[in-house]
């Protein structure tokens, strides 16, 4: 490691460095000098400094152009396009999610609250450059605590508390599953980095400490993507949290974890595939999380129609969706990447914007329920296009980015075995469930557009910034789908570009 | 220039949604305009193209994926392209009396009119498979809002059936791309290339169908009746006349040319679902007791023609499918505007037992007369345009399978049946009082109702004549279509369906 400076890893860790100093910053001006403002300005302040600090991060990105040596630091921070891209696209993602915390009144720690958006932004970049078993546990966790306290953080409501408790509880359990895992995987290799375990692995075969350890990794994983069986705090903490944190939850997390266990499988587990066809299926991690992928999607379609809170509706269409994306996990492809990528951003995005709708009613009717959003086209006609926009894209209609999305993904899957379509049976089930799910969103709908609202129900009259943010989400939806090409061409260039 | 079909509905749509929200008049004359802009693109496209295959616009989209943008013509899709000109036209027109969130009705409708455009006008797979999708949800929303009886269940059911088919369409497009391996979507050369025929054996049936059950095949064609009976007057009239034209375009556009060695297998078993589809459409629509019913499920016995013409695989028998289509959607269209504008709208029942005591053909005779044109086109007698279509599919089909042609025979017989006695219940009803003096109270009350039946409005006979007219011009000259659509059988695309021996 000789040769390597401070400065050097300085500069490599900017964008991080960034984002962790206007953590700082946020805390020091609210605290510090806006503390006797208004709500509404201090919030306005704080979510400006977010955002600044996110573009300029993003800037920084863009302008200076690094790449890491393989082996460099043993992997504790790799920097190459990939990694850059999908740091930039978890940076818009807060970016976002600060905007449309701007009307929110859930509490008046506004500081506090913007800081631990950006410490989660920190862990989730962290976590997207590691290819370090330590460095992974350890942004895992910076990310992990710090959305337990956003989901804790309306004190007035108890739903909220209780809603932390729970995912903090299921956390930890993963947390231990996880660090469990990753002993046995040093256990078995001797060594800590993806690669060199990898290369560890080879020709071993899988022998049973293996499957604990690929087992054991895939619960911690799967608990921070909600995926079936590991997705029990899900609903209660979608519902319960603040919808802002909410959204970063369903969004920029769910991107950052997403990405690291297609790395950690497809190049930690490299080997140890074994096989998800049809009536070939042989034991390893794609047969694994083949069935993970087919329970989440039955169970998050299915419950998903039974509810009657948009808030849970959206927590069980994530589990769906979870379920969509580890089949591009498991295609183990350079494709299967590329689709991943593209569907777990303009899913977090389109998500990002539901919860920002749905923020705006629960502010007036204090709840979240279909009935609160009964006729909500006539009180609130752009807002209830976005949601449109959002509900259509989540169920996979033309031309929104959601669409787009799934047909990258069920094309990669089918792809990854093109000779014997052996992973078609796992396209033809999700392509099933995503025609039951077009059921619950139309619900949605039904009640925005169809059904007429109470006589007393309050106007909304959303602030001009948080409106001008929820169309721009709503933009980006529609044009991702429009021309996926913005973002396909990119990561096809970045996956080339970093030799996944 | 054809393209701008597709364009000028969309941006109708996107200007209605700028409008003040409570000035009808202005959201219905900018709809008809832009309806009338976008016929008029159609008809002007049409004579400029011909019958041959023209590419209009071909970019690249997707490149990672092959995926281009690529709109081109035929002969066929400009017949459909027409029929969707006249039908958004006449739709608009039997619509003159929305007021109830007027201006969000046109833009779900302009939004609809701009995905069947698209439809028809799209030769990359992909491309075919966005529009057809992005005409669903619009259906939705026209029926859960405007819609009459048990709207939100029709229009859910509608939703649903049009998702899953579409979902059972996009598994087999996706397995076609990547058993065809050469990263293109381009309808023109997939249909170049051999698909295995184990392959085609389960990839036809699947795309086929999905497609088909927007075309009202039985025993998926329940959504139709339920459907078209719950939407408002135009959206039925879209429903009927170029909604399920996209399924039995979709199957014959994709399907069949995709995997001609599937439809060569599935010849049989399909053109049975059809035939059945035909007599029982036929049968049910003989015992309803709504009037719209009756037309809903004559719907799907007229469909089931067009799709027994595409399983007839010669060539006479995908002319004649694809003239029915477009008859159909003309006739379809009519006889729904009729009753649901010129009928319902104004004695508020469909019940004909209700409709029979009132008299109409001395209340609304405009209505009556159009309906009987209407009827006269909708049995098929010569002089109309469902006479030269159903003769041309018959015989197509006596080729390929007599006994079957025999059946579908019997079903023109039972629609002549049912079509008969829905005229004759409805506009031509005895007025009971004579027969039974008991109830001339009532039914002084239910004559005195009639003639306050507000008469039949500018718009409505235009439209109505817009129709008639277009019925009797191909009926009588069908070589107007003819010239389109036979040539068009002849491009590379149907390449694969000669090569069967089919053609």
């Amino acid at each position: 490691m000789s040769g390597v400076g401070y400065f050097d890893i300085l500069k490599l860790a900017m964008p991080e460095t960034i984002v962790a100093l206007a953590a700082l910053v946020v805390l020091f001006i609210d605290l510090g000098i806006m503390r006797p403002a208004e709500g509404k300005f201090r919030r306005m302040i704080a979510a400006l400094v977010t955002g600044t600090s996110c573009l300029v991060a993003i800037f920084w990105m863009h302008q200076v152009q690094q790449e890491t040596a393989p082996g460099f630091l043993s992997g504790l921070l790799v920097v190459d396009p990939l990694t850059q891209l999908v740091k930039q696209g978890v940076l818009v993602l807060t970016l976002f999610t600060a905007w449309v915390s701007i009307d929110s009144t859930f509490t008046d720690h506004t500081g506090e609250y913007f800081a631990l958006l950006l410490l989660a932004t920190v862990g989730m970049m962290f976590l997207v450059s590691a290819e370090n078993l330590l460095m992974i546990f350890i942004s895992l966790e910076l990310l992990s605590l710090s959305l337990y306290i956003l989901t804790a953080f309306n004190k007035r409501n108890l739903r909220s508390a209780e809603a932390a408790l729970k995912y903090f509880l299921f956390g930890g359990m993963a947390a231990a599953f996880t660090l469990f895992g990753l002993s046995l995987l040093y256990g078995l290799t001797g060594s800590i980095e993806l690669r060199p375990i990898a290369a560890a692995l080879k020709g071993k075969g899988l022998d049973p400490a293996l499957a604990a350890a690929i087992v054991m990794t895939v619960i911690g994983f799967g608990f921070k993507i909600a995926a079936v069986p590991f997705h029990l705090w899900a609903p209660d903490a979608y519902e319960g949290a603040p919808t802002p944190s909410a959204a970063l939850v369903a969004s920029g997390s769910k991107v950052a974890s997403f990405f690291i266990l297609g790395k950690v499988m497809m190049i930690g587990f490299a080997g140890a595939e074994g096989n998800g066809a049809w009536r070939a299926l042989a034991s390893g991690w794609v047969p694994l999380l083949a069935v993970i992928a087919v329970v989440s999607m039955l169970l998050g379609n299915l419950a998903a129609i039974a509810q009657s809170n948009v808030k849970r509706l959206l927590a069980y269409s994530a589990i769906a969706h979870g379920g969509y994306a580890l089949l591009a996990v498991l295609t183990d492809n350079l494709q299967g990447v590329a689709a991943l990528i593209y569907y777990v951003v303009t899913y977090a995005l389109t998500v990002l914007g539901a919860f920002g709708v749905v923020s705006v009613v629960e502010e007036k009717a204090g709840e979240a329920r279909f009935s609160d959003f009964a006729g909500l086209s006539r009180r609130a006609p752009l807002l209830s296009f976005c949601m449109m926009i959002f509900m259509l894209s989540l169920a996979g209609i033309p031309p929104l980015a959601g669409f787009f999305g799934k047909f990258y993904v069920f094309t990669a899957a089918v792809n990854a075995q093109a000779k014997n379509l052996g992973l078609l049976w796992l396209v033809v089930f999700a392509i099933a469930m995503s025609a039951v799910s077009l059921y619950y969103y139309l619900q949605v709908l039904k009640q925005i557009y169809v059904a007429e609202s109470s006589t007393n129900a309050p106007a909304l009259k959303p602030s001009a910034p948080f409106l001008a943010g929820i169309v721009l989400v709503a933009a980006g939806v529609l044009a991702l789908g429009c021309a996926p090409n913005l973002l396909v061409g990119e990561l096809s260039a970045a996956i080339k570009a970093a030799g996944f | 220039m054809l393209s701008w079909t597709i364009y000028t509905s969309f941006l109708g749509a996107a200007v209605l949604t700028l409008l003040p929200r409570d000035n009808a008049q202005a959201a219905r004359v900018a709809a008809l305009l832009t309806a009338m802009a976008g016929f008029a693109v159609a008809l002007v496209g049409t004579f400029k193209a011909g019958g041959g295959l023209n590419t209009l616009c071909d970019v690249s989209w997707v490149p990672t994926l092959g995926i281009h943008y690529h709109l081109a013509a035929d002969g066929i899709s400009l017949t459909l392209v027409l029929l969707t000109g006249i039908a958004a036209v006449a739709g608009i027109l039997f619509s003159w009396n929305i007021e109830h969130r007027a201006k969000e009705f046109f833009a779900f409708y302009l939004t609809l009119i701009g995905g069947v455009y698209g439809v028809f006008l799209s030769f990359d797979v992909f491309l075919l498979f966005v529009f057809y999708e992005l005409a669903i949800i619009p259906k939705y929303f026209l029926i859960a809002i405007w819609g009459s009886t048990r709207k939100e269940y029709g229009a859910m059911k509608l939703a649903l059936y049009s998702f899953v088919g579409s979902a059972m369409v996009l598994i087999g497009i996706i397995a076609a791309y990547v058993v065809a391996g050469a990263k293109t979507m381009s309808l023109i050369d997939l249909a170049q290339y051999p698909f295995p025929e184990h392959f085609q054996a389960w990839a036809f049936p699947l795309v086929f169908i999905g497609f088909a059950i927007l075309a009202g095949l039985w025993p998926f064609h329940t959504w139709a009746p339920t459907g078209h009976v719950a939407a408002p007057t135009a959206a039925s009239m879209l429903l009927a006349g170029v909604v399920m034209k996209l399924g039995a375009y979709g199957a014959f556009r994709v399907a069949m040319t995709l995997f001609p060695l599937g439809a060569k297998a599935w010849q049989m078993p399909i053109a049975l679902l059809a035939v059945t589809g035909i007599v029982y459409g036929a049968m049910v629509a003989l015992t309803q007791k709504d009037f719209k019913f009756v037309i809903g499920y004559s719907s799907v016995s007229h469909m089931g023609f067009v799709l027994l013409g595409l399983m007839t695989l010669n060539e006479i028998g995908f002319t004649g499918a694809v003239l029915q289509m477009f008859s159909h959607g003309i006739i379809g269209g009519l006889l729904f505007a009729v009753v649901g504008r010129m009928v319902y709208d104004r004695a508020h029942t469909r019940e004909l037992d209700a409709l029979e005591g009132m008299d109409l053909n001395k209340a609304l005779p405009f209505a009556a007369a159009t309906f009987v044109v209407a009827s006269a086109a909708s049995m098929g007698l010569p002089g109309f345009s469902g006479f030269v279509a159903e003769l041309q599919v018959l015989i197509g089909a006596w080729r390929s399978f007599p006994t079957m042609t025999v059946c579908a025979g019997i079903g023109i017989l039972i629609g002549v049946a049912y079509t008969l006695r829905v005229l004759q219940k409805a506009f031509f009803g005895e007025v009971a009082a004579e027969v039974n003096p008991r109830q001339t109270e009532s039914d002084a009350l239910s004559r005195a109702q009639p003639h306050g039946l507000e008469p039949i409005s500018g718009p409505e006979r235009f439209g109505a004549v817009i129709l008639m007219a277009t019925t009797l011009v191909i009926g009588l000259y069908p070589r107007l279509l003819l010239d389109l659509i036979v040539p068009s059988l002849n491009s590379p695309l149907f390449e694969g369906l000669r090569r069967a021996g089919a053609l």
